[in-house]
């Protein structure tokens, strides 16, 4: 959006001649578009694709000045899509010819074609960068908003580009190295692309020896179990209770409400003490239903909480109807309430479910027998000396995988619920 | 009548939600607010974790010479002991079930025998105390004609009463002696501050900057959005392991690439290296490496949180205070600073809190990444080490209950004096 503009020759300011100002800003905008694009092309190149490229960041620095200035000359007068295509030819040339000549910018093990191709590739993208960043902004003389504007744009350009590697980053490297052995990584650990001149067997070794030697299978099934059996559990009690909470009138009623999240301020390591002790005298440690009776205590306050926020938007005329015609309050709520709040009950049993599956503190304090490890119990027996990391990285993935499918497939029902209740430690 | 009818169905209604609420409260009570009371209970108790295990007797039996012939002396010898070294255990009986066609030889005055059943009875025995009990049996045709069998562990069977180290009344102070006063309290503190304040402000801006960028309408959105909340929704297990492997000083890909692309001169543990010598403007500065990388750690994890939060609120801003303001021509920073943060006031205070509290309050995350050391041991994972490392529950609780007093006095603080609470 452009920002509003001021002065008589706002309408041809596109088309004049930069100041010393506004050519200082395009050299700058430039410079930084060229860095980030040459810069992530050489990463790209070398993590995924195991080229062994080097990058002169000053050369693609001065190469983008020059881009810049050029991008920012000609700027209104030409197509500039024509101009960014000659300043992308220019500047892939030089690449190439530095590339040819030895000096470090190319690629030394790249192919010249593609080196040449990926050059383009990334010059007409700085190129493009540098037009969105300049765009609507006078160059012969910047007002203060267009200055701001055109910070925040490049403030936004870095920003998107950081988290992006820095989310990404490690779920991509968590992937690729479950599909290398351990010569793989040490011989080349720059490299994170996958290795295809190999049979599927090899490359999936690690998810066949977790899923077989390790019992991941086993473990799959317990985390399940445990995660649907907590789902139940909560979503049962806690309909019961929301809407104790919500419908009916009893001494202390407000008190509860209000006071039940403050269960979510008491720290689990407080807790892990004494219903360690107690449990080992009960038996019920190393056992499952011992997890099953501590994982819905742990979700319940905040499936309370939820289903309560949620019962409160219906209207209580159709319970009263119900009610008038003969209904008790249980079939009241089996068969009025609950089918008007499926969307809620969706976000409540995705968010327990994800806390129950993610769940390390308990399931780790708890279990012994590998026979009822779940998931998250199962990872920490991986990670020894003996086990090989692509291992440990396969069992992540394996532990990952079906809460982000999960995730992705309820994304609104997910998004809701964690906006809803809003609490996880 | 009606009159009558009036308060019953309001105590009716008042019973029904009493039993609709009576589960959930009764879990939340056994499994969250009785384990609190506990562990105060155990902080001022000598409890080793060995303790947990009663002491009982034990047993193994042994033929000493078999019976092989009508007439033969069967010896059995019951080895028995004392589970405890430390612990008395009262009234051991011994108990056993033998074959049939046993007849005791001058049985032990301490047993007494009923075909098939014997039963012996031992008194109170002091920790560590063994007894070799050897009993003779004159083996009868029937019990040879049965094909002699050998009596084994499987029938025998032991009972004694031991006390309960959870529930005496034997109390003792010295568990907050040793934590308080011990080297490691005040460096654990201090870690778990820095840990808590930094993660939580670290996540904050994250999280106001991920959702400044999202707060605009363009292809793709959705799925950023989705990618955003990634590492909020991923198991720890799995993302801990995952960072310990990718910056592994030997192996880990971080630093390869570091050093690859020239941003790392050598190799740097960051997870397992304390201090870190920072050189700029010929200052040096030790970074404390491993805390800082954890405390990275916290904020990647967990801006998500913020993120969602502060999303929500920038979307239910009214557009139109933007307009006027660019009608009266404010800057975009201006905007930012004059419209924007105001709105956000209530949300980031609510955040600051809970990430606090929950930061405050985290184990997990360090315990995989680091097990608290290289400087990184915060007061959760002393819980941890003193309680099970280090076997001493008595110990772990102490560091528990001091733990949630300092949590209950910040939070006393903060509703005393914290802006525009929304909490």
């Amino acid at each position: 959006m452009r920002p509003a503009t001021h002065g008589p020759s706002s309408g041809r300011r596109a088309a004049s001649r930069p100041g010393l100002l506004g050519t200082l800003l395009a050299t700058a905008v430039g410079a930084l578009a060229c860095a980030l694009s040459v810069g992530g092309w050489s990463l790209t190149a070398t993590v995924v694709g195991g080229l062994d490229t080097t990058t002169h960041l000053g050369t693609a620095l001065a190469l983008g000045a020059v881009m810049g200035v050029v991008l920012a000359h000609w700027r209104g007068e030409r197509d500039t899509r024509a101009v960014a295509a000659l300043a992308a030819g220019a500047g892939s040339a030089a690449l190439w010819l530095a590339a040819s000549r030895g000096l470090p910018l190319g690629g030394t093990r790249i192919e010249p074609v593609w080196g040449v191709a990926a050059a383009v590739v990334a010059m007409l993208f700085a190129a493009h960068l540098t037009r969105y960043g300049l765009r609507g902004i006078a160059l012969k003389r910047p007002t203060r908003n267009e200055l701001e504007a055109l910070l925040l744009r490049i403030v936004r350009a870095v920003g998107f580009t950081f988290f992006g590697v820095v989310v990404a980053f490690p779920f991509y490297f968590m992937v690729v190295s479950s599909l290398k052995s351990r010569a793989e990584m040490l011989q080349r650990p720059t490299f994170l692309g996958i290795n295809l001149h190999q049979s599927l067997g090899k490359l999936f070794v690690g998810y066949r020896e977790v899923l077989t030697t390790f019992h991941f299978g086993r473990f799959i099934f317990n985390s399940t179990v445990v995660a649907v059996v907590t789902v139940a559990v909560t979503l049962v009690l806690s309909i019961l209770g929301a809407y104790a909470v919500t419908r009916l009138r009893f001494r202390g009623r407000e008190l509860l409400s209000r006071s039940i999240l403050l269960i979510y301020m008491f720290p689990a390591i407080v807790l892990v003490i004494p219903l360690y002790s107690v449990f080992t005298q009960l038996g019920l440690r190393d056992t499952l239903p011992g997890l099953l009776i501590v994982y819905p205590a742990t979700t319940l306050p905040v499936a309370l909480y939820m289903l309560r926020s949620y019962f409160q938007t219906l209207p209580s005329d159709l319970e009263e109807a119900g009610l008038i015609d003969g209904c008790s309050r249980l079939g009241v709520i089996a068969r009025i309430t609950l089918p008007l709040s499926l969307p809620a009950l969706a976000s409540v049993g995705l968010y327990v479910f994800m806390i129950a599956w993610n769940e390390f503190l308990f399931a780790f304090m708890f279990l012994d027998s590998p026979a009822i490890f779940t998931l998250s119990r199962g990872m920490v027996s991986l990670n020894s000396q003996e086990v090989p990391r692509q291992f440990l990285m396969a069992g992540a993935v394996i532990v990952t995988v079906p809460i982000m499918v999960l995730f992705f497939w309820f994304e609104r029902y997910l998004i809701a619920g964690l906006t809803a209740g809003g609490v996880k430690g | 009548m009606r009159r009558a009818r009036r308060p019953t169905l309001a105590a009716r209604e008042a019973r029904l939600a009493f039993w609709m609420l009576a589960p959930t409260l009764l879990i939340v009570f056994a499994i969250v607010l009785f384990p609190v009371a506990a562990n105060v209970w155990i902080s001022v108790k000598p409890v080793k974790l060995a303790d947990l295990r009663a002491p009982r007797p034990l047993l193994r039996v042994r033929v000493l010479q078999p019976a092989t012939a009508a007439g033969d002396t069967l010896v059995l010898r019951y080895q028995m002991r004392n589970s405890s070294q430390a612990t008395r255990i009262q009234d051991v009986a011994l108990f056993d079930v033998l074959p049939a066609g046993l007849e005791p030889l001058d049985l032990d005055p301490r047993c007494a025998f009923q075909a098939p059943r014997l039963a012996c009875a031992f008194g109170d025995w002091q920790g560590g105390h063994r007894l070799n009990l050897d009993l003779r049996f004159r083996a009868t045709a029937a019990y040879i004609a049965a094909g002699a069998p050998q009596p084994t562990d499987a029938g025998a069977s032991m009972r004694a009463r031991a006390p309960n180290v959870l529930t005496n009344l034997r109390f003792t102070l010295a568990n907050f002696r040793k934590v308080l006063a011990g080297t490691e309290f005040l460096p654990a503190l201090w870690v778990t501050l820095a840990y808590t304040v930094f993660g939580t402000i670290g996540s904050i801006l994250l999280g106001l900057f991920a959702a400044q960028l999202l707060n605009a309408d363009f292809a793709g959105k959705g799925l950023l959005r989705g990618l955003f909340l990634f590492p909020y929704v991923a198991p720890v297990i799995a993302v801990t392991f995952t960072w310990a492997f990718l910056l592994d000083p030997l192996s880990g890909a971080a630093n390869a690439l570091g050093q690859r692309f020239g941003i790392l001169g050598h190799a740097v543990a960051f997870l397992s290296q304390r201090s870190f010598e920072l050189q700029a403007f010929g200052l040096h500065v030790a970074l404390p490496l491993a805390l800082s990388t954890v405390i990275a750690f916290e904020a990647w994890r967990y801006f998500p949180f913020a993120f969602l939060f502060i999303l929500a609120r920038f979307q239910a801003i009214p557009r139109d205070m933007y307009e006027a303001a660019q009608v009266d021509g404010a800057s975009p920073l201006q905007q930012f600073w004059f419209i924007t943060l105001p709105q956000l006031v209530g949300i980031l205070s609510t955040l600051f809190l809970l990430r606090f509290i929950w930061t405050f309050n985290k184990f997990d995350d360090i315990f995989l990444l680091t097990g608290g050391a290289a400087g990184t041991k915060t007061l959760t994972v002393q819980v941890y080490d003193q309680a099970f490392a280090l076997a001493d529950l008595g110990a772990g609780a102490a560091v528990a209950v001091t733990l949630f007093v300092i949590l209950a006095a910040f939070m006393v603080l903060y509703f005393r004096y914290a802006p525009g609470g929304e909490a």
